[in-house]
């Protein structure tokens, strides 16, 4: 049996070899030609004269692309045609494309895009969530607001109001690979990308665009990602399709990487955001209503903000039952870096939001943080494990076949184009969500119990109390943050996927399938997901690159659904052939297809048993076809983002954690001395794997409310492009002591194996680091710290401030 | 100008014409000696990606002017296994899980093995997650790397010591 076992990596052996290829160790063909962008130093402004005669005249030069050199779509955006890969006339901020240099070497296509003379008229930019709401500059009419019960009645009736405000920086993705692209022209004008991307088939609807071919001209692989994190979700999409362009245009193959700095102030990153809020609670700490304002920041196109302000919005309630609670959501435009997906897609910047009320709420009230927090978790679901199904109500079929052209319908920006009617309500008398979904499979209470035992909380938290009570320079904090996550894309139809598996006649196994491999072990699980079923080895799998061309019309690897989505798909293939085999066998030996099992590497049919070779070898033989295509979609979800009602998700996935700090009161420095972790992976498939992304997703995390800082000047300049300036968390950096446990449930949906998906939720654990750092430099004076994030040193040494004299 | 070296690569002396002094050993490598498995994440010192081993000493190979290193013993990640005998940092990173997406791993291998070679570690935990932060992990898979070093450093001890009774 393949299935939960913790293998490592498909592509072990090959990274520690230094053989596994990424886009830019791939041997170029010879002639390949390579791209370089010409930039905007401004943050707005009107282009006036463009002058590239000493561009074009510099050495190893063989083209220059400006937008009107787009023979098609000029556009590179994954939701709103809002995002022209080169500049038209206008540009919107600093470090946007507005020329392309197509030269013999990367180097020479750098130098001489330096040369390029342009001349812009400033004009005046919005780059702050003030300038932004004072300008009414946004996406949509106007804010989105969710709401449940009557949060401002509420409030009104409540025996005390809180109240607070703030900043939650962005984060830059630094995927180790920087982003990358190869464009091979074939015959007939047919176009063969390799790109690092997260999402393929995006990749192959904007190269087609571009070229004016429909999508089955273009081909696109992926074989790996050296890192993605949502940054490669629709980022490369610009190099894709200027490789593409160039390649047509000259016949060469093209190809393009960003060097780092040009990566950093290039690409977008995580919404910033700014987040209010007015909490009414009584004595026993229940929050009785809350009202949050969201502000994101969304720089200067659409791309993916409106699905991660929902988000944001989705997990304001985190793990807690609000019976009054408003939303409001501003999407703001600016003249930034276009912000987009990364790990969490808003949902970290909306936790944070309620985990900021309990904090504040813990504080005033004097009250244990856990123990407020449980007073206000949901309740328990009776039974941890899988129930029976329970019939939904049908749903008239989606209407997504509008004929209308470029519709980005593989994309998740693309929310605004399909409506979603038919939305099933909760149960009477359930426990909904702020959008009215049941929270049925709710762990947490059992979770937050072992968690705590098994960090021996309370003992540390007298022991920090202690230390704080005898030392005036050092402060320690412990904090405690739990995570409940949602699982699926909120963009319903987007919750599919396609597999192709081929048995060749020596039994081994061809396998592909819509997902991508970023280092999160997708292949790696679905290959198990295979050999399980065949009950084969792994070492008869072949887990091959992703290919439009093999599976089409897949959705981005993101918002943690890789394993289940793919993996059901591949389920679904392998068990066609599977039963096929079966069939043919029973039919054979007068036996009953049910009856033939597939297991350690044999095939039992009645009292005869083949090897599983030669079982494919006499399936063969007998004309039974060994390739099939499996399909999966998820079911359950419905969702209605306008009116913020429905189920956008099909499960949550929980997790714990628990963080002490030590801060420096003299110089806000701080350190991370221990994290204990649980988290709710479901049945695993890979435990190994799964705690890699729990370990890799807390790190992250904490980095992102921690140390990484964005700052962009008052010209709209990144400040902070580089390693030596955007601090990550380097190996010394992780915590001293560091706990990291899965839960041992069981999904209680049908999912592959009954597993949850891992990639995104840990990631949010990393808000306890940020709690415990409140909780240290609480200690330093009465008043509330009121910390921002980054909670770099000098943010954490000003809030020492605000907690000794108040703001 | 053009310029003539000869280095000792992965164990096999080359003669390399360089027609610009400026090439770093990191460019070399992966664009005129075909040797991609040394990564660039950052081109400028601050990732740890291009580490390589140059006469004993790990070293950033894009911060490494390839026209200074006439005469030097180069050792990469191709050429750290024996056939196919994978080095004993190579397999304690198989084992322990020492990476995510892989980008940074032949980095970190050649830091560690750089590391090991230097003794100032041991396996001590701490000292060796503080010689290894000059190599980033964005995947955070610091917990594996760390286990890995360690279990390399005492397995490489032993063989020692074995090789000495
Ligand atoms: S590429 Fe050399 S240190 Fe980053
Ligand atoms: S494994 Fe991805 S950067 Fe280290």
């Amino acid at each position: 049996m393949s299935v939960a076992s913790s293998l490592p990596h498909d592509a072990a052996r090959l990274h520690v070899t230094g053989a596994a290829r990424y886009i830019d160790d791939i041997p170029t063909p010879k002639g390949c030609l390579h791209l370089a962008f010409g930039m905007s130093p401004v943050a707005r402004g009107r282009i006036t004269a463009m002058d590239l005669d000493a561009v074009r005249a510099a050495p190893g030069v063989v083209a220059v692309l400006t937008a009107e050199d787009m023979p098609f779509e000029n556009d590179v955006s994954p939701s709103n045609h809002d995002e022209p890969l080169l500049a038209e006339g206008e540009v919107f901020y600093v470090g946007q494309p507005v020329f392309a240099v197509v030269a013999a070497s990367h180097l020479a296509a750098r130098k001489a895009a330096k040369l390029g003379q342009v001349n812009y008229e400033e004009l005046e930019a919005i780059l702050t969530v003030d300038q932004a709401m004072a300008a009414n500059s946004r996406f949509e009419e106007g804010p989105r607001v969710y709401s449940k019960g009557d949060a401002a009645a509420a409030l009104a009736k409540a025996p005390q109001v809180i109240e607070g405000s703030f900043e939650i920086g962005g984060q830059e993705h630094f995927y180790l690979e920087g982003q990358a692209a190869l464009a091979l022209p074939q015959e007939g004008g047919d176009m063969v990308v390799m790109s690092s991307t997260q999402h393929p088939t995006e990749i192959q609807h904007k190269v087609a665009e571009a070229l004016g071919v429909p999508m089955h001209g273009v081909r696109v692989e992926t074989r790996r990602m050296g890192g993605g994190f949502g940054g490669k979700e629709s980022q490369g999409n610009h190099l894709a399709v200027a490789c593409a362009v160039a390649a047509r245009a000259t016949g060469k193959p093209c190809k393009m990487r960003y060097d780092r700095d040009d990566d950093m102030v290039i690409t977008g990153k995580r919404h910033d955001f700014r987040v209010t809020y007015r909490a009414g609670i009584d004595a026993e700490g229940r929050v009785l209503a809350v009202d949050f304002v969201h502000y994101a920041r969304c720089g200067w196109a659409q791309d993916l903000s409106l699905p991660v302000a929902d988000r944001a919005m989705l997990h304001a309630d985190n793990a807690y039952l609000l019976d009054n609670i408003r939303i409001e959501s501003h999407r703001l435009k600016t003249h930034t870096q276009s912000a987009t997906a990364y790990r969490g897609f808003g949902g970290p910047q909306g936790m944070i939001g309620i985990e900021r009320v309990m904090d504040h709420a813990a504080h005033v009230l004097g009250m244990d943080p856990v123990e407020l927090r449980r007073r206000n978790y949901y309740a328990e679901a009776a039974d941890g494990g899988p129930s029976a199904p329970r019939s939904a109500a049908p749903t008239p079929p989606e209407d997504i076949l509008d004929p209308r052209k470029h519709v980005e319908y593989a994309s998740r920006g693309s929310v605004s184009e399909v409506s979603q009617p038919g939305v099933p309500a909760a149960p009477k008398g359930a426990q909904t969500t702020p959008y009215g979904m049941e929270v049925e499979d709710f762990i947490l209470h059992g979770l937050t119990d072992r968690l705590l035992e098994t960090s021996d909380y309370a003992a540390r938290r007298a022991a920090v109390a202690e230390w704080n009570a005898s030392h005036r320079l050092v402060k320690k904090g412990i904090a405690f943050s739990p995570v409940k996550f949602g699982i699926s894309f909120t963009l319903t139809h987007l919750n599919q996927a396609g597999a192709l598996v081929h048995v060749y006649q020596d039994g081994s196994v061809h396998l592909n399938h819509g997902g991508t491999e970023m280092g999160q072990g997708l292949f790696q699980k679905v290959a198990q997901v295979a050999a399980a079923r065949f009950g084969i080895g792994l070492e008869m799998v072949k887990i091959t690159a992703t290919d439009t061309g093999k599976v089409p019309n897949t959705s981005a690897t993101a918002a943690s659904s890789g394993s289940d989505l793919n993996g059901m798909a591949v389920k679904a293939a392998c068990d066609t052939i599977r039963d096929r085999i079966a069939a043919f066998l029973a039919e054979q030996h007068q036996s009953e297809p049910a009856e033939v099992r597939f297991e350690g590497g044999r095939v039992h049919v009645g009292s005869e048993s083949y090897a599983f070779a030669e079982a494919v070898e006499r399936a063969y033989v007998g004309r039974v076809s060994l390739s099939a295509t499996g399909y999966y979609k998820t079911p359950k979800v419905a969702w209605d983002r306008i009116k913020g009602q429905g189920r956008p998700f099909f499960y949550f996935a929980y997790g714990a954690a628990v963080t002490e700090v030590a801060v420096d009161v003299l110089t806000g420095e701080n350190r991370i001395l221990r994290a204990d972790v649980l988290h709710d992976a479901g049945a695993s498939l890979n435990p190994a794997l799964d705690i890699g992304q729990v370990e890799g997703g807390y790190v992250q995390g904490a980095g992102w409310l921690t140390t990484e800082e964005l700052v962009w000047d008052g010209k709209g300049r990144l400040r902070t492009h580089a390693p030596s300036t955007y601090k990550i968390p380097a190996c010394s950096d992780r915590p001293e002591v560091f706990n990291v446990a899965l839960w041992d449930g069981a999904n209680r949906e049908e999912t592959i194996y009954r597993s949850k998906a891992v990639g995104e939720p840990p990631f949010m654990l990393g808000i306890s680091a940020f709690l415990a750092l409140s909780d240290a430099v609480a200690a330093c004076g009465p008043h509330y710290p009121a910390l921002n994030a980054p909670a770099t040193a000098e943010e954490v040494w000003r809030a020492i401030g605000r907690a000794r004299d108040g703001v | 100008m053009s310029l003539s070296i000869r280095l000792t690569i992965n164990g096999a002396p080359r003669d390399i014409a360089l027609e610009d002094a400026r090439v770093t050993l990191l460019d070399l490598l992966r664009e005129r000696l075909a040797l991609p498995g040394t990564k660039k994440g950052c081109d400028r010192g601050q990732c740890g990606a291009c580490t390589v081993i140059v006469n004993g000493k790990r070293v950033n190979s894009c911060l490494t002017l390839a026209a200074t290193l006439d005469g030097a013993q180069v050792t990469t990640i191709e050429g750290l296994a024996t056939g196919d005998r994978l080095h004993p940092v190579q397999e304690a990173f198989i084992e322990q899980d020492g990476f995510q997406c892989g980008y940074c791993t032949p980095g970190q291998i050649m830091s560690a093995v750089g590391l090991i070679a230097e003794g100032r570690a041991g396996d001590d935990p701490e000292r060796i997650r503080e010689g290894m932060s000059g190599n980033i992990c964005r995947c955070a898979a610091y917990h594996g790397i760390t286990l890995a070093v360690q279990e390399a450093t005492r397995r490489m001890a032993e063989a020692e010591k074995g090789d000495a009774a």
